[in-house]
């Protein structure tokens, strides 16, 4: 279960991220990730994960997305890309030859984050707006252990 | 009304990791050591490989290890007895090490040694085929052993292990006069996986194969440390020092 260390990892990127808007706290509503299919990652499990760690933190309600990348190799015989496969051992269909270059298939990227920041108007009930006192807190990985069930309780329904 | 805004991040998921893992990586630099990070499922057979490699290459190299266990310290203490200094690292329920847990161990090793003096520096990690592959710890090379008696099959099952790794080591090999497994099956799916990494077939046991994979690894600290000057002038002038005492 090595999603909830990328999770960590990916955290703290956010947390990072949100210092660029400080004073103010940024609402995010979605953060974008492209995963390739030849990492070790199970998207269902990161967003799993990813779900558990935002509750009660500033991205409480953030919806994570993940956009799955193929495998794609080149082949470097006839230069033309083709879909590795373990069942084929992932030679290239054209040439059978090894899998020497990857094109994609590897990524690990946090591509975007769409978001809102609170203006000097007030803010239309369409759009929820954290409370300050937990969005100053950092995101942690898991609900406070102190308080397991007010975590959960005031976790925002979906 | 709130506008929708985006930002491009770009930004790699595992960037903490990373970020970390450059740091562990500019303090090897630093004190010019080749530091290599060992792989593989458990059982295949890290901790036998270095027992024979430290004893034998201590003659010529001063290393130490970073031995990363879950739960207990026993792999470290049988590398301790080849008299290498070992730093254990349990992770706990973590599967794999990741560049902060080897940046606490590098901690404890400063307290033993100055790594400057260090050669080679050998992370052992958790046994798992899975985890480790993605989470770098600053390593200049990264070394995947696969023992005979797991079977054919698992470099197209794990593939990204076998394709991120710089030399694959197939362990037991003195066990295939007993098993149903062709060596040459293994290297193929190996190759099909990643053409360029050095593969060697060795056994701990009979010592079979382990001088071309020493050999391996002293090309490897040739071209990541690279004897400088400075050191010409150093020894020139301990030279000195020790003629005109």
């Amino acid at each position: 279960m090595h999603e909830v260390d990328m999770t960590k990892c990916l955290l703290l990127s956010m947390n990072q991220w949100k210092q660029q808007h400080a004073p103010v706290i940024p609402t995010v509503q979605q953060v974008h990730l492209q995963v390739g299919t030849f990492t070790c990652v199970e998207p269902d499990q990161l967003v799993f994960t990813w779900g558990v760690a935002v509750q009660g933190s500033w991205l409480a309600g953030a919806q994570l997305v993940i956009e799955s990348l193929p495998l794609v190799g080149r082949c470097l015989q006839c230069n033309g890309s083709y879909a590795p496969s373990s069942a084929a051992a992932y030679r290239s269909p054209c040439c059978d030859q090894p899998m020497e270059e990857i094109i994609s298939g590897r990524e690990l990227r946090i591509r975007s984050v769409d978001y809102t920041l609170a203006t000097t108007t007030p803010s239309p009930a369409m759009l929820p707006v954290q409370p300050h006192a937990s969005a100053a807190e950092p995101a942690q990985l898991l609900p406070h252990p102190a308080s397991p069930t007010t975590s959960l309780a005031a976790a925002p329904a979906a | 009304m709130h506008m929708p805004l985006e930002d491009t991040l770009g930004l790699n998921l595992l960037a903490a990791n990373q970020h970390q893992a450059l740091h562990n990586r500019e303090h090897f630099d630093a004190w010019r050591l080749l530091c290599l990070n060992v792989m593989s499922s458990p059982g295949a057979g890290k901790t036998s490989l270095l027992e024979r490699s430290l004893a034998a290459l201590a003659p010529e190299f001063s290393m130490a290890v970073l031995e990363g266990d879950m739960t207990t310290q026993l792999d470290a203490e049988r590398l301790e007895a080849v008299g290498v200094p070992v730093v254990p690292i349990t992770t706990g329920r973590a599967c794999h090490l990741d560049a902060a847990m080897v940046s606490g161990g590098l901690r404890l090793l400063r307290q033993q040694l100055d790594p400057a003096s260090l050669d080679l520096l050998w992370v052992e990690n958790v046994g798992n085929l899975v985890c480790p592959a993605e989470f770098e710890v600053g390593e200049h090379r990264k070394v995947a052993l696969l023992s005979v008696t797991e079977g054919e099959d698992k470099p197209l099952k794990y593939p990204v292990m076998f394709r991120e790794a710089d030399c694959v080591l197939i362990t037991k090999v003195d066990l295939l006069p007993y098993l149903p497994v062709q060596v040459e099956r293994i290297e193929a799916h190996i190759q099909q996986v990643n053409p360029r990494c050095a593969v060697f077939q060795v056994s701990a046991s009979s010592g079979v194969g382990l001088e071309a994979w020493h050999g391996w690894l002293r090309a490897s600290h040739a071209a990541q440390c690279p004897a400088p000057e400075v050191s010409t002038a150093e020894s020139l002038s301990i030279h000195s020092i020790l003629v005109s005492a």
